[in-house]
């Protein structure tokens, strides 16, 4: 069970990577799809099949792989974002940042005390660096459908430790923390279309006049 | 019948929210606030007469902390619903089915997060007031508002995601002792002495910026002059009162939780910590703060680190920071409801724009006036006794810069708001000032009448019933040595 799980978290982290790296919005969006959809296999890989794992892998998958991805190509559409990404500071320095943050993230989880089953597992680290992966988006990306994303990865850092405690989120809990989230997502989208009708761009910069 | 309260309180704001969805008169819908924050408002004073209560597997519960929140929310809630009919008659061309839903939604979230002893519901809870928020903060519609939303929406989010992976530290930290994995509040503290220490402290970080940045703890303020200050009066003072005081409902789980696990004094000093840095950022900023609206949002900083403050301390400052929670919930009230009303009379909320309130609307400007006379801990209103109650336990503990740094801040603070608020209500008016059609009205003026009349009973005379409902809140927060 461990090896297919390591592997799966290790191809996450190489998205992570691809998302610091990738100039365009339209992949990004793309990733973060296949990563979600990567994500909602953990549940029945972590933990093999019951009724609990089945379903909050069907769910995870249909609202991190399809629904959220569909309502950002929609707001991408009907908002009519550039195709472009820039970022506050160049794709290398957030690479190398990217980098140094799933590094430590590897370093850190190394020094936790873990239960002997997880001692071999990538969940740990890996759910660090995607949170650290996320962060740094949020801080370094000027358009807000850019922030959403970092957010998302976020919280599929969150996801990805939820993992090893399964059992302590009962289920009715879980599907209100997935319902959140896309209620979330929504919300923002919609906020992104009136920034854009205010704004005539979705350019965080230009959120400014709220200040001392 | 007793589990049924518990019931209720869930099923009666969300029949609201379900009903406000589905009439369609824009006319009659605002009444449903009223309605539903009266029989909230019975529910729970029948819920604090029934005592300690548990429904659903131990996942829900009353204790003496949600009594207290809970009263705190309901009484508010209850004041700002009327405030509110009043307020949506200007609006009656808008719409408000969003707005009014979106209240009620409110309303159930806060009473969820309040009744909840899982942490994963309580965390679906607090995640839910930001969503049903964000769309009241946005209600007027322009840039400003817009961009208030963006950032409240955000960084709520973020800080509240945060929160979630301290829960899970703190649920790991159970998992790496062998233990059986609960969320569940009482299995929690029952076996908190056994939790493997990295985990529950690094948990303890994450809950606290999490929670923290929902009160709006300094630095973690940032969101908090902005949706304050671009947020309908009526939303303001809910959030400024209600909502902050759901979000340390979340903090002191996380205190009871580091206490029953003999980390006591880490979280206490991390508390201080804050509680003094809020202080101090709210010092700084109050003070030639040009925007009424924005200034009453640094005001609500100041505050929540009062409340810190007291809460670390222990003893009688806990008591007294449990006092505070319900007098700045409704001093908040005031300050907003009347300060909305002066708002709304001169069309702007910047200091060199509104002059001489007094003259044109004379009942909101003496109500925003005694609400800081109240806010800023002056005789005769409830602030006084809690801040001075706070402050005894500073001193009594021995912690002399503690309170000589908290005593200079109030005077800051004092004389910062002293030099806005005096420039808004006194003075000549402006010439052409806003909206010349406006008169105040039962509706608007009423209601912030009311908490100013609850503060100032609180501050002269508490009768032994309801201070035993203050004193078992802080019963709970005791270190058991």
């Amino acid at each position: 069970m461990n090896n297919t799980a390591n592997l799966l978290l290790l191809l996450v982290v190489m998205l992570n990577f691809f998302i610091l790296g990738s100039s365009r919005l339209g992949s990004n969006i793309r990733t973060i799809a296949i990563q979600g959809g990567m994500l909602s296999l953990l549940p029945v890989l972590a933990h093999g099949f019951s009724n609990h794992t089945v379903f909050l892998a069907v769910a995870a998958f249909l609202l991190k792989g399809i629904a959220i991805p569909y309502l950002l190509f929609r707001a991408v559409r009907q908002v009519h974002i550039g195709r472009e990404i820039q970022p506050l500071f160049g794709y290398v320095p957030t690479l190398i940042l990217g980098t140094l943050a799933t590094a430590a993230s590897f370093i850190f989880s190394d020094r936790l005390p873990l239960v002997a089953e997880h001692n071999l597992s990538l969940f740990v680290p890996v759910g660090l660096a995607t949170l650290a992966t996320g962060f740094l988006l949020l801080i370094t990306r000027r358009k807000a459908i850019n922030q959403v994303i970092g957010y998302l990865i976020f919280e599929n850092g969150i996801f990805i430790f939820g993992m090893l405690l399964t059992e302590a989120m009962p289920l009715m809990v879980e599907s209100g923390v997935l319902l959140d989230l896309l209620v979330a997502v929504f919300i923002m989208v919609i906020v992104m279309h009136q920034i854009k009708r205010e704004f005539s761009t979705i350019n965080i910069d230009q959120l400014t006049s709220l200040k001392e | 019948m007793e589990n049924n309260l518990i019931t209720l309180l869930l099923i009666i704001p969300f029949g609201g929210v379900l009903l406000a969805l589905s009439l369609p008169s824009n006319r009659f819908r605002p009444w449903l606030l009223p309605i539903f924050g009266i029989l909230h408002l019975a529910l729970t004073f029948l819920i604090i007469q029934a005592g300690p209560l548990s429904a659903a597997n131990g996942w829900l519960g009353v204790d003496a902390l949600s009594r207290l929140i809970l009263l705190i929310i309901s009484l508010l809630f209850c004041g700002c619903s009327f405030y509110a009919l009043g307020y949506l008659r200007y609006r009656l061309s808008w719409g408000n089915r969003v707005f009014v839903s979106c209240l009620l939604l409110f309303l159930f979230a806060m009473s969820l997060a309040t009744i909840s002893r899982h942490l994963g519901v309580l965390w679906v809870a607090v995640e839910t007031t930001t969503l049903a928020s964000a769309p009241l903060i946005y209600f007027n519609r322009n840039r400003l508002s817009i961009e208030a939303t963006w950032k409240y929406l955000l960084l709520s989010s973020v800080g509240i995601a945060l929160a979630m992976l301290g829960i899970l530290f703190i649920a790991y930290a159970g998992l790496t002792e062998g233990g059986h994995v609960s969320l569940q509040f009482d299995d929690i503290l029952q076996s908190a002495a056994t939790f493997s220490r990295p985990w529950l402290k690094a948990g303890f970080v994450f809950l606290l910026v999490g929670f923290g940045t929902k009160v709006g703890f300094a630095p973690l303020h940032t969101w908090k002059p902005d949706a304050y200050g671009e947020a309908p009066g009526v939303v303001g003072a809910l959030l400024a009162g209600g909502l902050t005081s759901v979000a340390f409902l979340g903090l002191l789980r996380t205190l009871q939780i580091m206490d029953a696990a003999s980390e006591a004094v880490l979280a206490r000093e991390a508390f201080l910590a804050m509680g003094l840095v809020s202080m101090a950022f709210a010092a700084v900023f109050v003070v030639r703060q040009p925007d009424f609206k924005r200034m009453l949002a640094y005001s609500s900083v100041e505050h929540m680190g009062i409340i810190a403050i007291g809460i670390s301390m222990g003893g009688i400052a806990t008591y007294g920071a449990m006092l505070h929670l319900m007098n700045n919930a409704m001093t908040k009230g005031v300050l907003f409801l009347s300060a909305a009303n002066i708002h709304r009379r001169f069309g702007s909320k910047r200091m060199d724009e509104v002059r001489g309130a007094i003259t044109l609307v004379p009942f909101s400007s003496i109500l925003f006036l005694l609400g800081f006379i109240a806010i800023t801990g002056s005789p005769p209103f409830a602030p006084f006794v809690s801040e001075f109650t706070i402050l005894q336990g500073v001193f009594s503990g021995g912690h002399y810069v503690t309170g000589g740094l908290f005593l200079f801040f109030l005077a800051v603070i004092f004389i910062g708001m002293g030099t806005t608020v005096l420039s808004v209500v006194f003075g000549t008016p402006s010439e052409n000032a806003g909206d010349k059609d406006y008169r105040e009205t039962f509706a608007t003026t009423g209601m912030p009448l009311l908490m100013l009349v609850i503060i100032f009973v609180l501050g002269v005379y508490l009768p032994d019933s309801v201070r035993q409902i203050f004193v078992d809140a802080a019963a709970l927060l005791e270190v058991r040595a």
